[in-house]
């Protein structure tokens, strides 16, 4: 079976190392060899440790030999989005002003990888510092749709659903700060979830928008999600803004894949005007769907939504711009133009203009413009305003529906360069999902089908109430379900960038 | 004051105050691009009314607190493992202009 | 106006013309085992950088946690100076750029801080003037940066620098006061005397050793002058850098004569941070206006608020110790002291050790004549701190209580307290060691005062025709022969015994 491992899920896998079919090593050997056969045309990993990676599954099969108690995801490959600090690999966040970065510490969620005995491929591509949604921010050059190489893998976490969609890994981490898992995922066909904000630790994350960050799973079904949310999740005492509960419990609700009796609420604010009619299309079959799941539908309606975007343009590139400062050449990272003559301030001035890209330097100017005196109130005091208006419609909404779906993103993905020059184009892939980034509450991105007009994938996304994310995890995987059913097999089985013909 | 485009000025100053060392290009184009962001960010004014409270973290917590106890510090050789300029187990950096 | 026309107007001149309005903002190390955000330790003396984590070298990634023990003694501080406790606060980012701050941001408070509105009394001249408190916050220190090459050592002319970040997120406390008027010529006195007195408050609280010339305590002065009595406020001047206690009152001093002199010329103060200089007593100014930092504050959102409970605030007022003036009154009514004599024991620095060694039994009148004379001089001798001469209150009362014995006279108890000093042991050690108890068995006197009487028949005569005060001097050639241990009023008893 050796040919199909890569094909595998992540809980099929598990199963099958339990069952003493398959051993770690040989997944991990079978990944890396994809790796090797694909990513050249992905470009999704910026590093791949072959040897520590094959030296962690090793540890495993040895650990399953001594009849040790091992995670339910032990011996499992995994890729690691490069905005995790990892004690034996580079950590670059996809900046030049990174480049070889080596951290001498292990981010709370690569050391619950590590625990979890997930085995860590290598650390995959994304947006500079994760702002953008396409993955063309890195400093390293885009990561490629395995659905059409010409396209993005949606951004930040691209070269993760890249990795996921394109067999190089079952499982990727990924970070949402403003739809950077669900996005990327949904662009992909894959699932893309990100926890409660609170939910999993920041500690090692390196920050974007701190009040905003939110670690998550992506993955090729639901449950796979949910047993890598369970596994990189809880409470961190090193991360203060981490919540002291306990996870909530979303393998089970992945596993139950029920939403008879539940109300579902459409927001009209996420759909209509400005999104793709085969995204609507899909989107609004696969509510009929739940209908006829037994689900309850309820329209309701989200005023302050139509607001979101700009307040989190004013909130993520004000904290982006502080936590960037730290950049400044003189602890680690790169330093350009230290010639003896110019002075500390100066050599910061030059790094940082050479070690940036265009992005980042925009967003950190916007942040800096934001938070200066005489425009503090006008824009950052004003959208945290409008994030109080964003929670209480959450509120309202959630009085009425057990959860909120809509489109993931307006489209499906985009050609790799259409919209480089254009910020605010590029901006408007987070539309749909920014809300619950603002609110801190849980969203999941599930696949539910092919756009008509370009064949590319469409995601549905799920919203949940702070701390419950488990209920998405029940919808997404009813919806994921009784999609597969009808289609007779999963959707990424019909991704043909890669390997020509689907299977 | 919303309304105000951003000048080429202003770009500049928020470079310095950001230190990014921006070439006349960057400024012209930056400063286009600022102004079309800035006056589409703008319409959160719009339902901002007095009295809203603003919100800067999703998550209500408070009092999250370590003791006073010590965890041992990585060491002054791993600090300067990545350095880009080190003497005499310190960070070396260029002259530093008088602080403020 | 430029800095060099004016030249520097003397003080009275300027005070006969001028009403200054001061405050202060006095940052203080707090004595927590680890730092503010981080389990790195927080004390002095490692090897540069040897403590320091991924949090207080603002590693990418790295997150704080609020110390628990710092935001106590932020709340005690804030309750002895008879502050309101806020219930809900936040930490805030002060963005700005500089090699030795880690993050290029300090986390600190803004417009919500832990303690705000108290104040602190404090006497000068007789008079008590009542500070105002306009807040108490906390924030994290920088690391320390050396500059090197350059002729001086200093940041100007430096030809690159070397940071060590130990002192990187240590904790402070900053303690901002209202601006206080109405002062007049006293306001650096008053500064100093605050100062003082905050200084001892943090002592007595427990929270910081307060060491100024390690830089655990540091002031910045803001100062400004108007037309006395224009009933108005003129444009004030921040002046950093002020890391002593004379220097507090010397920079205060110095800025009033400069901004008296602008002002004479008919020119405007400008407002701006300046730099006092130790050296020349002087303040330089600093960064120019049109460079104007915009430190862009906003919420912390890294941390979360806090909101301290009734309970624990209210326990911690429960657990505060007797406060230093109050204190004071005591211990002066108990020692039956003057104003003045209890003012040079405080100015001596004396008054924990004066309390202790009448708490170890000695009179007050002996544990300060003891510390305020013959100690303080072997202290300035040395150049020390009194507090930290080699004799501890124990030894100092028991010396006392030697010479209210007998057992010593004074000039004896001198040469046991040099052997204390000279670590020769405990008081009884060294008269043991050196033989140094007087002696007062006639049979032993005797013999001295017959051969002093045999040597100096003229003086005898004198004393047996009844010129008693001869005998004195009869008394000093037997101490001398004793080598000073003979007790001398038995001396004087058996000389007179002799010749009457």
């Amino acid at each position: 079976m050796d040919g199909e491992l890569t094909r595998q899920t992540a809980a099929g896998l598990a199963a099958a190392m339990a069952a003493g079919e398959v051993s770690a090593v040989e997944v991990t050997q079978a990944h890396l060899d994809r790796i090797t056969a694909v990513d050249g045309r992905v470009k999704a990993f910026l590093h791949v440790a072959a040897e520590r990676a094959l030296a962690a599954a090793r540890a495993v099969d040895d650990q399953r030999a001594a009849g040790a108690p091992l995670g339910p995801l032990a011996g499992v490959p995994i890729a690691h989005k490069d905005v995790f600090t990892t004690a034996d690999m580079p950590t670059t966040c996809g900046s030049k002003i990174l480049e070889g970065w080596q951290p001498p510490y292990d981010a709370t969620v690569t050391r619950r990888l590590r625990e979890a005995g997930l085995v860590i491929l290598g650390k995959t591509n994304m947006d500079e510092f994760a702002m953008g949604s396409s993955t063309e921010n890195s400093a390293y050059g885009p990561s490629h749709n395995p659905w059409d190489l010409d396209r993005v893998p949606g951004g930040s976490s691209g070269g993760s659903s890249a990795a996921v969609t394109a067999f190089e890994a079952p499982l990727a981490t990924g970070t949402d700060t403003g739809g950077s898992i669900r996005q990327p995922g949904a662009v992909c066909g894959i699932v893309g979830v990100k926890p409660t904000y609170g939910g999993s630790s920041r500690y090692g994350l390196v920050a974007f928008a701190s009040s905003l960050d939110t670690p998550g799973p992506l993955a090729r079904t639901v449950l796979d999600a949910a047993l890598l949310h369970e596994a990189m999740s809880g409470h961190d005492p090193c991360d203060s803004t981490s919540l002291d509960a306990a996870v909530p419990p979303v393998v089970a609700a992945a596993r139950q894949a029920d939403v008879s009796g539940l109300r579902v609420g459409v927001v009209t604010e996420l759909g209509g005007e400005g999104y793709q009619p085969g995204v609507m299309q899909r989107f609004t079959e696969t509510v009929e769907l739940l209908e006829s799941l037994g689900a309850k539908i309820v329209e309701l309606s989200c005023p302050h939504f139509a607001y979101a975007l700009p307040a989190y343009y004013l909130i993520a590139p004000s904290e982006a711009s502080s936590n960037l400062a730290r950049f400044d050449a003189m602890r680690y990272g790169l330093r350009a133009g230290d010639d003896g003559v110019r002075s500390a301030e100066e050599v910061m001035s030059v790094t940082r203009a050479a070690g940036f890209g265009a992005e980042v330097k925009r967003r950190i100017m916007l942040g800096t413009y934001a938070l200066s005196s005489g425009y503090y109130d006008a824009y950052y005091g004003k959208a945290q305003q409008v994030r109080t208006l964003v929670i209480r419609d959450f509120e309202a909404a959630f009085e009425q529906a057990d959860v909120l779906v809509s489109p993931s993103t307006p489209t499906t993905a985009f050609r790799i360069g259409e919209r480089a020059d254009d910020p605010m184009a590029m901006y408007l892939a987070d539309l749909a999902t920014i809300p619950s980034d603002l609110a801190g509450n849980a969203a999941l991105s599930v696949p539910c089908g092919l756009a008509p007009e370009d064949g590319l994938p469409v995601g549905f996304q799920i919203m949940a109430p702070v701390l419950a994310d488990d209920r998405m995890y029940r919808v997404g995987a009813a919806v994921e379900a009784a999609l597969q059913r009808r289609w007779g097999h999963p959707l990424i089985d019909e991704a043909r960038g890669l390997d020509g013909a689907g299977r | 004051m919303a309304c105000m485009p951003i000048t080429r000025e202003e770009v500049a100053h928020l470079a310095r105050l950001a230190r990014l060392s921006l070439t006349e290009e960057e400024l012209d184009r930056y400063a286009g691009q600022l102004d079309v962001i800035i006056s589409s960010v703008a319409r959160v004014g719009e339902v901002a009314a007095d009295g809203i409270p603003p919100t800067s973290q999703a998550v209500p917590v408070t009092n999250v607190f370590r003791d006073d106890v010590i965890v041992p510090p990585i060491g002054a050789a791993a600090a300067l493992d990545q350095a880009p300029a080190a003497e005499a187990g310190q960070f070396r950096v260029p002259r530093i202009l008088a602080e403020d | 106006m430029t800095e060099a026309a004016a030249a520097a107007v003397a003080f009275d001149d300027a005070m006969s013309r001028y009403e200054p309005v001061f405050g202060l903002e006095t940052h203080v190390e707090l004595g927590t085992i680890t730092k503010m955000f981080c389990g790195c330790p927080a004390a002095f003396g490692a090897e540069p950088n040897a403590a320091v984590c991924p949090v207080c070298l603002g590693l990418p990634g790295s997150l704080p946690v609020v110390n628990r023990r710092a935001v106590e003694y932020t709340i005690r501080i804030g309750l002895a100076l008879n502050c309101t406790i806020a219930a809900w606060c936040r930490f805030a980012r002060k963005n700005y750029f500089y090699p030795d701050m880690p993050k290029d941001y300090q986390i600190s408070q803004y417009d919500e801080p832990l303690c705000t509105d108290g104040y602190l009394d404090v006497a000068v001249a007789g008079t008590v003037v009542r500070v105002g408190i306009e807040r108490v916050h906390m924030e994290e220190d920088t690391g320390k940066s050396h500059h090197m090459g350059g002729a001086t050592g200093r940041i100007h002319g430096a030809d690159y620098s070397l940071v060590d970040y130990n002192r990187a997120g240590i904790p402070l406390v900053e303690v901002v006061t209202k601006p206080v008027p109405g002062t007049g010529a006293l306001a650096p006195e008053v500064a100093r005397a605050y100062v003082t007195e905050l200084r001892e408050l943090l002592r007595a609280l427990g929270v910081s050793d307060v060491r100024m010339e390690e830089g655990s305590l540091r002031c910045d002065v803001n100062l400004s002058l108007s037309p006395a009595g224009s009933g108005q406020w003129g444009t004030r001047t921040e002046t950093k850098n002020v890391n002593s206690l004379r220097s507090v009152e010397r920079a205060m001093r110095s800025e009033i004569e400069r901004q008296a002199a602008v002002l004479d010329a008919g020119g405007t103060v400008v407002q701006e941070t300046r730099h006092f200089h130790e050296d020349t007593g002087s303040t330089t100014p600093g960064r120019s206006k049109e460079e104007a930092q915009d430190y862009r504050y906003f919420p912390e959102p890294d941390l979360v608020p806090l909101a301290p409970e009734a309970a624990w605030v209210d326990g911690i007022r429960a657990s505060l110790p007797e406060l230093p003036a109050a204190r004071r009154a005591r211990l002066q009514a108990e020692w039956g002291l003057s104003d003045l004599d209890m003012a040079a024991v405080r100015n001596a620095g004396a008054l924990d050790l004066v309390a202790a060694t009448v708490a170890a039994g000695a009179s007050p009148a002996d544990a300060r004549k003891w510390w305020l004379g013959e100690l303080s001089r072997h202290a300035n001798e040395s150049g020390t701190e009194l507090a930290l001469l080699p004799v501890t209150p124990e030894q100092v009362a028991r010396v006392a209580g030697l010479v209210s014995s007998g057992q010593l006279n004074d000039k004896l108890a001198r040469a046991v307290l040099d052997g204390v000093l000279a670590g020769e042991g405990d008081p009884d050690e060294v008269v043991a060691a050196r033989g140094l108890a007087v002696v007062s068995d006639e049979g032993a006197l005797g013999a001295a005062v017959d051969e002093a009487i045999a040597a100096n028949p003229d003086l005898a005569a004198k004393v047996r025709d009844g010129k008693v005060n001869v005998a004195g001097a009869l008394v000093g050639v037997v101490m001398r022969a004793t080598r000073g241990q003979a007790d001398a009023a038995k001396v004087r008893e058996l000389i007179l015994a002799r010749l009457s």
